[in-house]
């Protein structure tokens, strides 16, 4: 088992706009190791939210290669991408992305949909995860009667209900005020830390970031300084 | 292939549970389909209910002579001498007083009110002797009495008491210039017939200055199989060279053309009613894809396939479209079944019929509305299977 659970070696990404060619990323190089809780910063446009599709099997490289525990993904086909990211990511994103007509429980339990779980198990499973964001007591509530830091614990809730090993944030905490991105963040880092999962979080907020092991800058496709947080 | 089952279960159900989140435009396709199938449901009532009618007209085993080439009674003559001659023909069975079981008669039209308009329409007003109703089958004095012969009487068709003025029963009325008094109201087991008026063949005779001359001769044959034999009988007598028909296929070919004509208006109204629900359900469920694209793409992102959303699409398409037929031909159905309405027959005269609803057409009702369900879901849910998965990650 190698050290790191992500290793991106020689990354091109284009993307094509009209008949142009529109690079966002060439050769870039980045390692994740296990347990890492990263957070990524860098100015608007500068290729996070489409580093974050790379690293969750959203969206394929146009040139490199993609190692997720020890395996390449760059090549799988888009089934086989569903059926990893199914088993190995779990998306938190801005604007939550819950489901308006579920409860907060049948919204945590969609991932396990996708396991060979049976009822029974699922719903164990949904109450733990419900019960580590502390939010038992709303399991019936739908998100309309949910509060923005409540539905995006329901969406954490989600994110790890089906034990993935890698977190992927898209700016968790953009749409609420400081004191519930505080609440949602010490949760990420409680899940880093207790329970071992691997977070990249992207992050426009230098607050935000420090609740991360370590920051990266992305600019112009580079990644321009390393900075290891306290 | 369970776990298939259950993401297609879970977007599904939550595809139908947004429907109310759309509820105006949805509504607007339930009754959009709704008017298309009920459209095409009447059409069909009614070319079925006027089929009937006139199929259910006539015996397998009466002949009709009538002049060759002349199609209809109205046209036709044949003279005295040649009603002797038909008397001869074999295979034509005996009466109770051992002659041969046949019915000469004219046919001439009359002008009758109907009541629900008040407007005209024409009636046919058939001279018979007392075999019309001994070479016939069914018909029956429902009311009153036989007309007598030699007398200005009348007995007239159910039908066309309930639907004309100025039949009723004891009622004087006039007709080919001439003043009728009704006597009586028959049955004829729902055939054209009842939309007839009948009276003393003699006094048509003599109102219309025929002679000894009729227009039609019904016979009963012995079994339908004779019919060759009267035909060839017929062909072999050049004084008679008439033409032979069962009565069956006689109406049968009569009532062709009208149940085609009510048929051809009633599916390119369908179809053009369709064309305008099915531009309904595409606005609808392109609206519902385009709600749903985060939805969908969170979704996708999780790990679901593009199958459960085509099919959550496909499925609320296929719904509101079922709700709209089952809706169109509720009100088809409760609207027309069984209404009386009347229509050219052959000769221009009126036959009075019903709308007749069967299961069969009900069958064809909800097909219509689940092929524009079809229609209307197919391209939408096509997009919905192919959301990029970037999208989850946009703000609504
Ligand atoms: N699907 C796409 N097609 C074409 N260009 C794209 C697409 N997605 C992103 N881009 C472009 O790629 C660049 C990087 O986009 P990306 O969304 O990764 O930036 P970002 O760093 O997340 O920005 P922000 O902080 O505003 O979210 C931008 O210039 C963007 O316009
Ligand atoms: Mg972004």
């Amino acid at each position: 088992m190698s050290e790191a659970l992500i290793v991106l070696k020689g990354i091109g990404k284009r993307y094509k706009r009209g008949k142009q060619s529109v690079p966002i990323f060439e050769h870039l190089d980045m390692t994740i190791p296990r347990q890492d809780f990263a957070a990524i910063m860098g100015p608007s446009g500068s290729g996070k939210t489409t580093l974050l599709n790379l690293l969750g099997g959203i969206d394929r490289p146009s040139e490199g290669t993609i190692n997720f525990d020890g395996k390449r993904m760059d090549n799988l086909s888009e089934n086989q991408l569903a059926a990893f990211r199914a088993a190995n990511i779990g998306f938190i994103f801005q604007f939550y992305n819950l489901m308006p007509m579920l409860s907060a429980a049948q919204n945590v339990e969609l991932p396990l949909l996708l396991t060979k779980l049976g009822p029974r198990a699922r719903r164990e499973r949904v109450k733990t995860a419900l019960a580590v964001v502390g939010l038992s007591d709303r399991a019936r509530h739908k998100p309309s009667e949910l509060s923005g830091g409540q539905q995006q614990r329901v969406a954490i809730a989600r994110a790890i209900v089906s034990d993935p090993k890698l977190l992927l944030c898209d700016e968790p905490t953009g749409d609420l005020d400081r004191e519930t991105a505080g609440e949602i963040l010490g949760m990420l880092q409680t899940l880093n830390r207790d329970l071992g999962k691997t977070i990249v979080m992207v992050t426009h907020d230098p607050e935000a970031a420090r609740f991360a092991k370590r920051t990266l800058h992305l600019d112009k496709g580079r990644f321009s300084e390393k900075d290891l947080n306290a | 292939m369970a776990r298939t089952l259950a993401q297609i279960n879970a977007v599904t159900s939550m595809n139908l549970r947004s429907i109310p989140s759309r509820l105006w435009t949805s509504i607007s396709t339930v009754v959009a389909v709704g008017i298309a199938t009920g459209v095409l449901l009447s059409f069909l009532a009614m070319s079925n209910g006027f089929r009937s009618t006139v199929k259910g007209t006539g015996s397998p085993d009466v002949a009709i002579f009538l002049r060759k080439g002349g199609g209809g009674e109205l046209n036709s003559i044949i003279t005295r001498e040649q009603v002797q001659l038909i008397e001869e023909a074999k295979g034509i069975a005996k009466g109770p007083d051992g002659k041969a079981l046949l019915s000469a008669e004219m046919y001439s039209v009359v002008d009758g009110i109907k009541k629900s308009s008040g407007t005209k329409a024409n009636l046919p007003l058939r001279g018979v002797g007392p075999n019309a109703v001994n070479v016939r089958r069914g018909i029956k004095i429902s009311a009153g009495r036989m007309f007598q012969s030699g007398t200005a009487e009348l007995v007239v068709g159910r039908a066309v008491s309930k639907q004309f003025k100025g039949f009723e029963l004891g009622r004087t009325i006039r007709l080919a210039s001439q003043n009728w008094k009704v006597v009586g109201e028959f049955e004829a087991g729902g055939s054209v017939f009842e939309s007839e008026i009948w009276s003393d063949i003699a006094m048509l005779q003599g109102l219309y200055r025929r002679g000894s001359s009729v227009q039609t001769v019904r016979a009963r044959m012995e079994d339908p199989n004779r019919l060759k034999e009267l035909l060839a009988f017929s062909d072999a007598d050049p004084r008679l060279k008439l033409d032979v028909k069962a009565e069956t296929e006689f109406y049968a070919n009569q009532s062709r053309g009208i149940s085609d004509l009510i048929l051809y208006l009633g599916w390119p109204l369908a179809i053009a009613m369709s064309f305008g629900a099915l531009a309904g359900a595409l606005n609808t469920m392109y609206a519902s894809v385009d709600a749903r694209m985060r939805e969908i793409a969170t979704m996708r992102a999780i790990g679901f396939g593009g199958l459960p959303a085509f099919v959550g699409t496909m499925t609320e398409s296929l719904l509101l479209s079922a709700i709209g037929g089952v809706v169109g031909t509720l009100f088809a159905y409760l609207l027309f079944d069984g209404i009386s309405a009347s229509t050219l027959g052959s000769n221009f005269t009126q036959v009075v019929f019903s709308f007749k609803f069967t299961p069969e057409l009900v069958v064809q009702g909800v097909f219509l509305s689940l092929i524009i369900g079809f229609a209307g879901g197919v391209f939408p849910a096509w997009r919905a299977a192919r959301v990029p998965l970037l999208a989850a990650f946009r703000e609504q």
